[in-house]
C-alpha cells in the first residue's frame, strides 16, 4: 500500500506533533489579519476602560487592581467563547472543514488545537490590556509571584481553549450553533467571577460557578497576583478544562457521523 | 477485486426545519446507483448540475452517510470503515474554496501532510516534489489569497496526493480555470493514472471525459442512465448527424418549427455574444438541411455545417431521454 499513514510511528509523539503543527499554523492564519487583530485588542479594551473607570469612582486601590486582572482575563474567554463558535463556520464557509474531516486523523485533535490557537490570541488582548491599565490608568502591575502568575495565566489559557473546543464541536453537527459563543461570552464574565466576587452573588450561581474553569483560572490568577496559594485553583481549573475536553472527545465521533448524515459539513 | 464497488446507493434530502411547523419535503439526489472501478481504471461520472456526481463522491469519501445502498473502497466499507478509507484515498475539488488563504501554499500543504500522517522526515521531499509536478515551485512562499485560480487548483492537487493516495477522487477539478491550466490539469491526471493511481472524475466537461475517461457513467436525475467506453457512448448516436447553423437575428421562435421536421431528433441552441449556434441532431438517412434552412427563412444565416457526433452529442441525446 502507498499510503503513509500506517507507518509506526510513537502514537505520544505523533499527537504531540499534530498538536503543536496544527496550534501553530492555525495561530498564524489567525494572527495574520490586521483587522482581526487590531479587533481582538480594541474589543476588550473597551470593556476594561468601562471597568476601570467605575471602579476608579469608590476610591478602593485594591479592588481597582483586582478588577484590572479581572477585565485582563475577560478578553481570554471572549477570543475562546466568540471565535470557537464561529470558527467551524469559518471553516465550512471556506470550504476546509470536510477536508478536516476527510483526513484520517481523529477529528477532536483536528480541532483541539484550534481553539487553543483562539486562547492564545486572547491571551495577547489579556497582556494588552494590563499595560493599558498600567498606563492610561496608572493601575500598578507588581504581582506576588510573577512566575506562578505567567503559569496560572498560560494553563487558564489552555483550558478556556478545552472549553471553546467543545463548543467548537457543536459547531460540526449544527451549523448555527456558532451563535452560542456569543450567548455565553458575558453570563461567563458574571457567573465566573471576572468583575465582582463569587460571594457576592447569589448562592444558586455557586455550584454552576464550579463547574466552569474560568471560575478557578480567575481565582488562581489573582491568587498569584495578589499573595495567595494558587495552585489548588490552577489544578481545579486543568481538570474542569480536561472534563470538557473529555466531553467534546467522546462526543466527537457522534456528532461527525451525525453531520455526515445529515449534510451539514458543508454550507450547501 | 474492483477499487470502487457502488451497489444500490441512495442518498435523500430532508429540507425544511424540525423546529418550524409546515411541510418538510424529501429530494431524492442519488437513487440506486451501481457501478465499479478497477484498478488504475480512470472512471468518469458525467452528468449535468444537480445530477448527483458531487453528493455520490461525497459518500466515496466519507463526507456523506448513504440512506441506502453501500459502497466499498480498497474493500473498506465507507459507512462502517471510515478511517480506514480516509487513508487511502485523496480528493481534490474545483473551485476557489478549500485553502487556508491567510497561509502560504508551503503551509497549507504543510498542514495537510500532518493531518494525513506523513512521517516529518519525509514531509519536505514530498511537498517539494509536489510543487514540482504542479508547477508551484517558486510560489511556495506566497500567501493563498494572492494565488490565481489556476495555482489553487495546482495548490489542490498537490493536498491531495501528499500522501500517495491509491484512489484519488477529483470532483469537477478543472471548473473555471483556464484552458492552458485545464490542460495541464489533464495532463498531470493522466500521468497519475499511468503510475497505477485509480481515478473517480466528475465532470460536465465532456473533451476532458472523452480525453482522460477509460469509462464513463452518465448520471442524471440521480441515476445512472449509461455506462461504457467513450467509443461505446459515442457509437449510440454514431448513426446519426449533427447539422450546425449560425444564426445573428434570433432562432428561439423556430425551434419548435425544427423540431417537427421529419428525422431530426433533438435540437439544441449555443448562444455567443453576436450569434445563436443551431444544433440539430438527426436520424442516419434523415437529410434535414434543406428543410431546416426553410424553417429558417428570412433569417441572417452564418455557417452552415455537417458533422459528425461527439461524445457531447451523446451525452446529450442521453440526458434528454432521461
Amino acid at each position: 500500500m502507498s499510503s503513509w499513514c500506517v507507518t509506526r510511528e510513537g502514537l505520544g509523539m505523533r499527537v504531540l506533533r499534530l498538536v503543536a503543527v496544527g496550534w501553530w499554523l492555525q495561530l498564524k492564519n489567525r494572527s495574520r489579519s490586521s483587522f482581526d487583530g487590531l479587533l481582538s485588542i480594541l474589543y476588550p479594551l473597551f470593556f476594561a476602560t468601562s471597568i476601570f473607570f467605575l471602579y476608579r469612582q469608590n476610591g478602593d486601590e485594591a479592588a481597582l487592581v483586582s478588577a484590572a486582572v479581572g477585565a485582563s482575563l475577560m478578553g481570554v474567554w471572549s477570543a475562546v467563547s466568540t471565535s470557537a463558535s464561529t470558527t467551524l463556520q469559518g471553516e465550512r464557509r471556506q470550504g476546509t472543514l470536510e477536508l478536516l474531516v476527510a483526513a484520517p486523523t481523529p477529528f477532536s485533535l483536528v480541532i483541539l488545537p484550534a481553539t487553543v490557537s483562539m486562547a492564545t490570541i486572547g491571551l495577547w488582548s489579556f497582556l494588552v490590556t494590563l499595560l493599558w491599565g498600567r498606563l492610561a490608568f496608572g493601575i500598578p502591575i507588581s504581582f506576588d509571584q510573577p512566575l506562578v502568575f505567567v503559569i496560572a495565566a498560560v494553563v487558564m489559557t489552555f483550558s478556556l481553549g478545552l472549553v471553546g473546543f467543545l463548543q467548537a464541536m457543536a459547531s460540526v453537527r449544527y451549523r448555527a450553533a456558532w451563535a452560542l459563543g456569543t450567548l455565553f461570552e458575558f453570563p461567563v464574565w458574571l457567573v465566573c467571577g471576572f468583575l465582582v466576587p463569587l460571594s457576592s452573588l447569589p448562592d444558586w450561581v455557586t455550584p454552576i460557578a464550579y463547574l466552569l474553569p474560568p471560575t478557578w483560572g480567575v481565582s488562581a490568577v489573582r491568587a498569584a497576583a495578589f499573595g495567595g496559594s494558587p495552585w489548588r485553583d490552577i489544578a481545579l481549573c486543568l481538570a474542569t478544562g480536561a472534563v470538557y475536553a473529555a466531553i467534546g472527545v467522546a462526543l466527537s465521533r457522534r456528532l461527525v457521523d451525525s453531520a455526515r448524515g445529515n449534510a451539514t459539513l458543508a454550507l450547501t | 477485486m474492483p477499487v470502487i464497488e457502488v451497489d444500490q446507493l441512495v442518498r435523500s434530502y430532508t429540507s425544511g426545519s424540525r423546529l418550524k411547523r409546515g411541510p418538510r419535503t424529501e429530494v431524492h439526489a442519488v437513487r440506486g446507483v451501481s457501478f465499479e472501478v478497477e484498478k488504475g481504471e480512470l472512471f468518469g461520472l458525467l452528468g449535468p448540475n444537480g445530477a448527483g456526481k458531487t453528493t455520490t463522491i461525497k459518500m466515496l469519501i466519507t463526507l456523506l452517510l448513504p440512506t441506502s445502498g453501500h459502497a466499498r473502497v480498497l474493500g473498506y466499507d465507507v459507512v462502517a470503515d471510515p478511517r480506514e478509507v480516509r487513508r487511502r484515498i485523496g480528493y481534490v475539488f474545483g473551485g476557489d474554496k478549500g485553502l487556508y488563504e491567510r497561509l502560504s501554499g508551503y503551509d497549507n500543504l504543510r498542514y495537510f501532510a500532518e493531518l494525513y500522517g506523513v512521517p516529518p522526515r519525509e514531509q519536505k521531499a514530498r511537498i517539494a516534489e509536489l510543487l514540482d509536478l504542479v508547477s508551484l515551485t517558486g510560489k511556495e512562499g506566497q500567501r493563498v489569497e494572492g494565488y490565481s485560480r489556476g495555482m489553487r487548483q495546482r495548490l489542490h492537487i498537490a493536498r491531495g496526493l501528499l500522501h500517495k493516495p491509491e484512489v484519488l477522487f477529483l470532483d469537477e477539478p478543472s471548473i473555471g480555470i483556464d484552458p492552458v491550466g485545464a490542460r495541464e490539469l489533464r495532463e498531470t491526471v493522466a500521468a497519475l493514472v499511468s503510475t497505477g493511481t485509480t481515478v473517480l472524475l466528475t465532470t460536465h466537461y465532456m473533451f476532458e471525459a472523452d480525453e482522460l475517461c477509460d469509462r464513463i457513467a452518465v448520471i442524471a436525475g440521480g441515476s445512472i442512465i449509461a455506462e461504457g467506453t467513450p467509443e461505446q457512448l459515442k457509437s449510440r448516436v454514431a448513426d446519426g448527424h449533427v447539422v450546425e447553423i449560425e444564426v445573428y437575428d434570433g432562432v428561439d421562435d423556430r425551434l419548435e418549427a425544427v423540431r417537427a421536421i421529419e428525422g431530426v431528433t433533438s435540437v439544441g441552441v449555443e448562444t455567443s455574444d453576436r450569434s445563436q449556434l443551431l444544433v440539430v441532431r438527426t436520424d442516419a438517412a434523415a437529410q434535414v438541411t434543406p428543410a431546416v434552412l426553410a424553417a429558417l427563412e428570412g433569417r441572417s444565416l452564418g455557417r452552415v455545417a455537417t458533422r459528425e457526433p461527439t461524445l457531447e452529442d451523446a451525452y446529450v441525446e442521453l440526458v434528454r431521454d432521461a
